[in-house]
């Protein structure tokens, strides 16, 4: 009785008590939800165009932010800085296509897969002997203030980061569908072999979307590293993205921001109403069960694409 | 010219069938078990049996396991260290409440309640496929880890929230415990290997083995020619679990001695993976090769620059570790994507041609 009332009654009666509160919860929820979504979309994109399951994008996350930590430790001025760790990433991008991926066109998935935990492990040591491996602050100007709006509590930095969130989106949503490197890219996704008869460069395609991956990675790397400081724990956070992208869909950018948003509220409700009643620190696995119930009512997430079997 | 079956006449259906049809293979075979019973644990000193020999036999077995699930019923699962980690903590559990039960039989109870652990997270896999399966295994990754850490029931209240291997005769022998000596700790875990190994190498070739490789071939296939995918997929959780449980239960009470839930993290998933990956998916004798292969070169590159006489600093060296080991894997993918195995069964082509190829 104690226990269901624990489980089933008392959170309810706590959100009804306080809906301000409730609302913030909420609010934070999305927040970082949108942070979660912005690592899950570098997945997204490599998975779709090259079918790879990048597993080594936490550790590009670190990796960027490392390297643009760096350039501003040197003295470098922000925008220089920036433009140099991109820099850097597309020549990572195009190093990891030729010395990689090309040598393992039409593998299986899971070899792959494995080949991208061995890049993590590769892009983890290697940024960490290029730039150190202390914990780092990253400061780029977000003004991080707090304010009220309506009796709830917002920060201006978390604001910042969704602003960012929805700017990169509809960016990446205008390439993809306008222009035609876009439509090149969809053609791959689509078909390997189609594509490449009718011309796409498929070498290309792979470095343009690794290196847009790469600056997606950068952003995420930005936001997060802002956030927590720029450590080693940064790449950790793949296996924060990993429910977000069986939640949305691996082919699916929306899902990626959905599945980021619902990841990100659900398990910040769990923790506050649910927490105390499993004994805390719940958001380890909270997220995988949310995703792993979803999965079993839509196999291939709530965006992906409808996987037909046939003999 | 010394590997070849010329002359090798089977005269009846089951010396056809046998594991190894080739007298050279059985000689082989029969010389490599004679060496590890006969000679390293006489010729081999404390560090090499602790560091490297016994834990690479016990990864060996979780490979082993592994690979019936995914190399064999073609089920990817990240939750190899959590199902590991039920088979200590389960051994733990029923040794210190029931000391009476002999140790070794405590060991195949654990590596049961891993199956059934292994049963229930296998039951997404029934809708489930692919990297979304390989992603929802993950579940049973955090969430049994984050269990033993939470309820002290698992590790019996004690503060320091370890599991302690207490110490276990067998036949008036210590076998696990402080006082165990390493010799002894490695006959068990050879024993544990080479018998389950043994189980293995007849589970796949028989009837069981057979309809998960239809399974892993193509589920919708298997199933119209009548393998019915929930006993098959479930099976194939519930063998491997109970494997990784006994390696996870050997892993603590033969090699370790105590252990914290840190020890069967994620990454040691990641690990047993690398190891049937590199090794062969779908080859017993690739996990062994694989297991070797993942727990030497480690050791070797945490050494390599003090025996050259390098003077790097632990900090620099362990990234360095980290960049070998990491161009090596993408390296051995790209050479052969399909493992040692692989590699094995070409050079006894060659080896079976040598010296004249024509």
């Amino acid at each position: 009785m104690e226990l269901l009332n624990i489980l089933f009654v008392a959170p309810f009666l706590d959100m009804a008590d306080s809906p301000v509160f409730f609302a913030e919860v909420v609010i934070t929820g999305l927040l970082t939800g949108i942070m979660y979504s912005l690592v899950a979309l570098g997945f997204v994109l490599i998975f779709k165009a090259s079918g790879v399951f990048n597993f080594a994008q936490g550790a590009m996350v670190l990796f960027a932010a490392l390297t643009l930590v760096g350039l501003m430790e040197r003295g470098v001025p922000i925008p220089f800085a920036l433009a140099g760790t991109v820099l850097v990433m597309i020549a990572l991008a195009m190093l990891i296509e030729r010395m990689m991926l090309r040598h393992l066109v039409n593998q299986e998935g899971i070899i792959l897969f494995m080949a991208t935990i061995g890049l993590n492990f590769l892009l983890e040591g290697a940024g960490q002997i290029a730039w150190g491996s202390n914990v780092k602050v990253l400061d780029i100007g977000i003004p991080d203030q707090s304010f009220e709006v309506y009796g709830i509590l917002l920060n201006q930095f978390d604001l910042f980061a969704a602003g960012t969130g929805a700017v990169l989106v509809t960016t990446l949503a205008v390439f993809f569908q306008k222009t035609t490197i876009g439509r090149a890219l969809r053609a791959v996704a689509d078909d390997h072999q189609a594509a490449l008869s009718v011309g796409i460069p498929l070498k290309t395609i792979w470095v343009i979307v690794w290196s847009v991956s790469g600056i997606v990675a950068l952003v995420a790397g930005i936001m997060w590293g802002a956030k927590s400081g720029v450590q080693f724990s940064l790449s950790l956070i793949a296996l924060k993205a990993l429910p977000v992208l069986i939640l949305g869909g691996f082919t699916s950018v929306p899902g990626a921001i959905i599945g980021g948003l619902i990841i990100g509220v659900g398990e910040k409700i769990a923790e506050i109403y649910w927490g105390p009643a499993f004994g805390g620190a719940i958001e380890g696995w909270f997220a995988y069960m949310l995703a792993l119930a979803f999965l079993m009512f839509r196999p291939q997430g709530l965006f992906g694409e409808k996987i037909i079997e046939r003999v | 010219m010394f590997y070849r079956e010329t002359g090798q006449f089977k005269t009846n259906y089951q010396k056809d069938q046998q594991v190894f049809p080739i007298a050279q293979d059985r000689v082989f075979v029969a010389l490599l078990l004679i060496v590890a019973f006969g000679v390293v644990p006489f010729v081999a000193n404390e560090y090499w049996l602790q560091a490297i020999l016994i834990p690479f036999l016990i990864f060996s077995l979780a490979a082993v396991g592994l690979n019936l699930l995914t190399g064999y019923a073609g089920q990817v699962s990240l939750g190899t260290g959590a199902f590991m980690a039920v088979g200590a903590y389960a051994t733990y559990k029923i040794t210190t409440n029931i000391p009476e039960i002999n140790i070794i039989i405590v060991f195949l109870l654990s590596g049961g309640i891993a199956a059934l652990v292994g049963i229930l997270f296998g039951l997404p896999s029934l809708r489930i496929k692919g990297f979304y399966l390989a992603v929802a295994t993950l579940a049973a990754q955090f969430f049994i880890l984050w269990l033993f850490n939470k309820v002290g029931w698992f590790y019996n209240d004690n503060p320091s929230g370890t599991i302690t291997a207490p110490p276990r005769t067998l036949f008036g022998i210590m076998i696990s415990g402080p006082r165990a000596t390493a010799e002894v700790r490695y006959f068990v875990a050879l024993i544990f290997l080479v018998g389950f190994t043994i189980v293995a190498k007849n589970i796949v070739r028989g009837r069981i083995g057979r309809s998960w490789m239809a399974i892993r071939d193509m589920d919708i296939a298997a199933e119209i020619i009548g393998i019915e995918p929930l006993k098959t997929k479930l099976m194939a959780f519930a063998v491997s679990s109970f494997y990784c449980g006994v390696a996870g239960a050997l892993s603590v009470f033969v090699w370790l001695g105590s252990a914290e839930t840190e020890a069967f993290d994620i990454f040691l998933s990641f690990q047993i993976l690398f190891m049937i990956i590199i090794g062969g998916l779908g080859s017993i004798m690739g996990s062994i090769v694989g297991a070797a292969f993942i727990t030497l070169v480690p050791i070797f590159l945490t050494n390599a620059p003090a025996l050259f006489g390098l003077p790097i600093s632990t900090d620099l060296s362990k990234h360095i570790e980290e960049i070998v080991f990491g161009g090596l894997i993408v390296y051995l993918l790209i050479v052969e994507p399909h493992g040692f195995a692989r590699l094995w069964q070409i050079g006894k082509e060659k080896l079976r041609q040598w010296p004249f190829p024509y």
